[in-house]
């Protein structure tokens, strides 16, 4: 009886099995179909940046196949990189991405040991505050802000408009509630143990913080460190309201006002600058790419 | 005599080893260190968020040079002007159509990527995340040349199925849509990568019962992914709106607001009005009409988050 049940079974699972793994086969073209769909769709603006980069303004207007290079020149390149105005908004990018990462470091991380660990009085309240904070938008603060910046000037004579290093009070309030919280995460998930044999053994709160907190949730804090320099990099309303002299800009807000002259558009030079412009993120992406996700799904699944 | 004498300097120094332990313990005493801890975060936040916020509140209530008290001048004024009410209609537009085809995209590509053999999901998830890392100044600027009158990619491609040309932005409807199309090409990878991330959390026996049960993909996909997913992309979607709503980059380079401030959103607008026309009251409260959406946005996240701060 039950040798007979068996037996019964036993082909039609199999007929089963072999259509679920054809599904399964199908499915998985699909798949692929799709994904590549959905590839050529989020890949054709860079890769058209790139195209039109190599292509002399005389292959531009002479409007050939647009998605073809077909005298493959560096001028613009070269053109660019040796340009005093090109190499400056660099260089303010530059200097004001990492001094932002900088304050921002300096200012979330211990704050969010404290938030985590050191239970006082409206320290939840604080907390939340702080991711109310990350919610609030540049374009929300940017009128008052530009308003107070001149006032500011006019009362103590501190020239802080169109001053590029304006920008190192202004992005930390972009970076620091998202670093803060999602160093609030990280530390909450180191296990109390720790850092109670560290006070039993005498160690004082900082150094905690210091030989024991910062260590262990290094990944968190490379990945708030990727975090403050992308959006300092990118951010665009803010210097493209507080700074306009040619000297004081940085890099996205250079490109788009200098390059782009009157009705003359050199389309050969804006897209090897914008290329250039993103480099600087896409190739912290390409090196840390997991620290870049974690720090992205940080955010929503740590709180 | 001697004991005395020892005894009485025993005494004394306890007594100013106690005095310094009481200083050191006020230094070292747990809410002061998390108070100094705390501190350049707290005025951060009030001098450069709060105060500004609230500045903004006062300075809506000011006449153009900024002299005279006029209430809610400034708002009735903006009541009685077309283009006022076309950018509440653009904006609200412009955020709720993006936030959903970024949500729609970033499911199927999400479900896409998860689909494929686990070796090959970190090439796709890479390269597919592209947009979000580009600033994006930058790639606004790509899709301008792409979208170009005179040059446009598309359109050339367009000609060879007998389409087009399309005045991508100097037609109203269809600088609307570019407009929508660039911010959901930029947003959709963030969604994609929060919902892998989601996805890879379902437990796969849910799926097996599923399975036995004689579920087919779609009621996989209804009764077991989006129950487990709803927290997550109710979250993602709601954060999306804020960003969407607040966006300034793309719209200010694609059309700064034009054709005839067709597409303006809070923004943009706020900004034309506020800086490049210098009258900054009105641009304040531009801007501070943005703040009830937010806040909505705001409550239902801060929900979300504090009732998974709870379970945890």
């Amino acid at each position: 009886m039950s040798t007979l049940a068996i037996d019964k079974a036993g082909p039609s699972r199999k007929v089963k099995y072999g259509s679920m793994s054809r599904d399964r086969a199908w499915a998985l073209r699909w798949s692929y179909f799709f994904l590549v769909l959905f590839a050529i769709f989020f890949l054709t603006p860079p890769i058209y940046m790139l195209v039109t980069s190599l292509k002399s303004s005389a292959e531009i207007s002479a409007a050939t196949n647009p998605w073809w290079v077909f005298h493959p020149t560096l001028s613009n390149y070269v053109e660019l990189l040796t340009s005093n105005q090109f190499l400056r908004f660099f260089w303010n990018s530059s200097i004001v991405s990492l001094a932002v990462v900088l304050v921002t470091m300096l200012i979330s991380v211990p704050a969010a040991f404290a938030l985590a660990r050191m239970k006082f009085w409206g320290s939840t309240t604080l907390a939340t505050g702080v991711f109310l904070t990350y919610l609030i938008p540049d374009s929300l603060l940017f009128i008052p802000l530009f308003k107070m910046l001149a006032l500011v000037q006019d009362y103590t004579g501190i020239t802080l408009l169109n001053r590029w290093y304006v920008l190192l009070f202004i992005y930390p309030t972009l970076t620091v509630p998202f670093c803060t919280w999602i160093m609030i995460g990280y530390f909450a998930s180191i296990p109390k143990e720790l850092d109670e044999a560290a006070l039993i053994d005498g160690a004082s709160w900082l150094q905690t913080l210091t030989r024991i907190f910062i260590p262990v949730a290094l990944p968190g804090l490379i990945a708030a460190t990727i975090f403050a320099f992308t959006v300092s990099w990118a951010q665009f309303l803010y210097p493209l309201v507080f700074t306009t002299s040619v000297d004081q800009l940085v890099l996205p807000v250079g490109i788009t006002t200098t390059l782009i002259k009157g009705d003359v558009f050199n389309w050969g030079q804006i897209m090897t600058g914008a290329l250039l412009g993103a480099a600087p993120p896409l190739i912290i992406y390409a090196f840390l790419m997991d620290y870049y996700i974690a720090g992205l799904t940080a955010g929503a699944t740590k709180g | 005599m001697a004991d005395v004498v020892v005894e009485q300097g025993q005494a004394v120094r306890a007594a100013r080893a106690r005095k310094q332990a009481s200083l050191r313990n006020v230094l070292g005493r747990k809410s002061t260190v998390a108070f100094f801890l705390t501190l350049p975060l707290i005025l951060l936040i009030a001098l450069l968020v709060l105060y500004p916020a609230v500045y903004s509140v006062h300075l809506a209530t000011l006449n153009k040079s900024m002299q005279k008290f006029v209430g809610f001048g400034n708002f009735l004024f903006l009541f009685k002007r077309d283009t006022f009410w076309m950018v509440v209609k653009q904006s609200c537009i412009f955020a709720v159509t993006a936030v959903f085809f970024k949500a729609l995209i970033g499911f199927i590509v999400a479900h896409f990527v998860h689909n494929i053999p686990a070796k090959g999901q970190r090439k796709w998830r890479g390269m597919l995340l592209v947009p979000w890392v580009i600033p994006p100044a930058m790639s606004t600027l790509a899709w301008l040349w792409l979208f170009d009158p005179s040059y446009s990619a598309f359109n050339y491609t367009l000609s060879f199925f007998g389409i087009g040309p399309i005045n991508w932005l100097g037609d109203n409807v269809w600088a609307r849509f570019s407009v929508i199309l660039v911010n959901i090409w930029y947003g959709a990878p963030f969604f994609m990568i929060m919902y892998l991330a989601a996805l890879k959390s379902v437990p796969d026996q849910l799926y097996e019962a599923a399975a036995i049960d004689g579920a087919n993909w779609w009621q996989k996909i209804w009764y077991v992914t989006l129950p487990m997913m709803r927290n997550i992309i109710a979250i993602t979607a709601l954060f999306s709106l804020i960003v969407t709503f607040a966006n300034f980059d793309i719209v200010r380079i694609l059309t700064s607001g034009g054709p005839l401030d067709q597409t303006h959103i809070f923004a943009t607008w706020a900004f034309k009005v506020g800086i490049e026309g210098s009258d900054i009251p009105l641009g304040a409260s531009v801007s501070l009409f943005m703040v009830p959406i937010l806040a909505i946005a705001a409550i239902f996240i801060l929900r979300d988050v504090s009732k998974r701060g709870n379970e945890a």
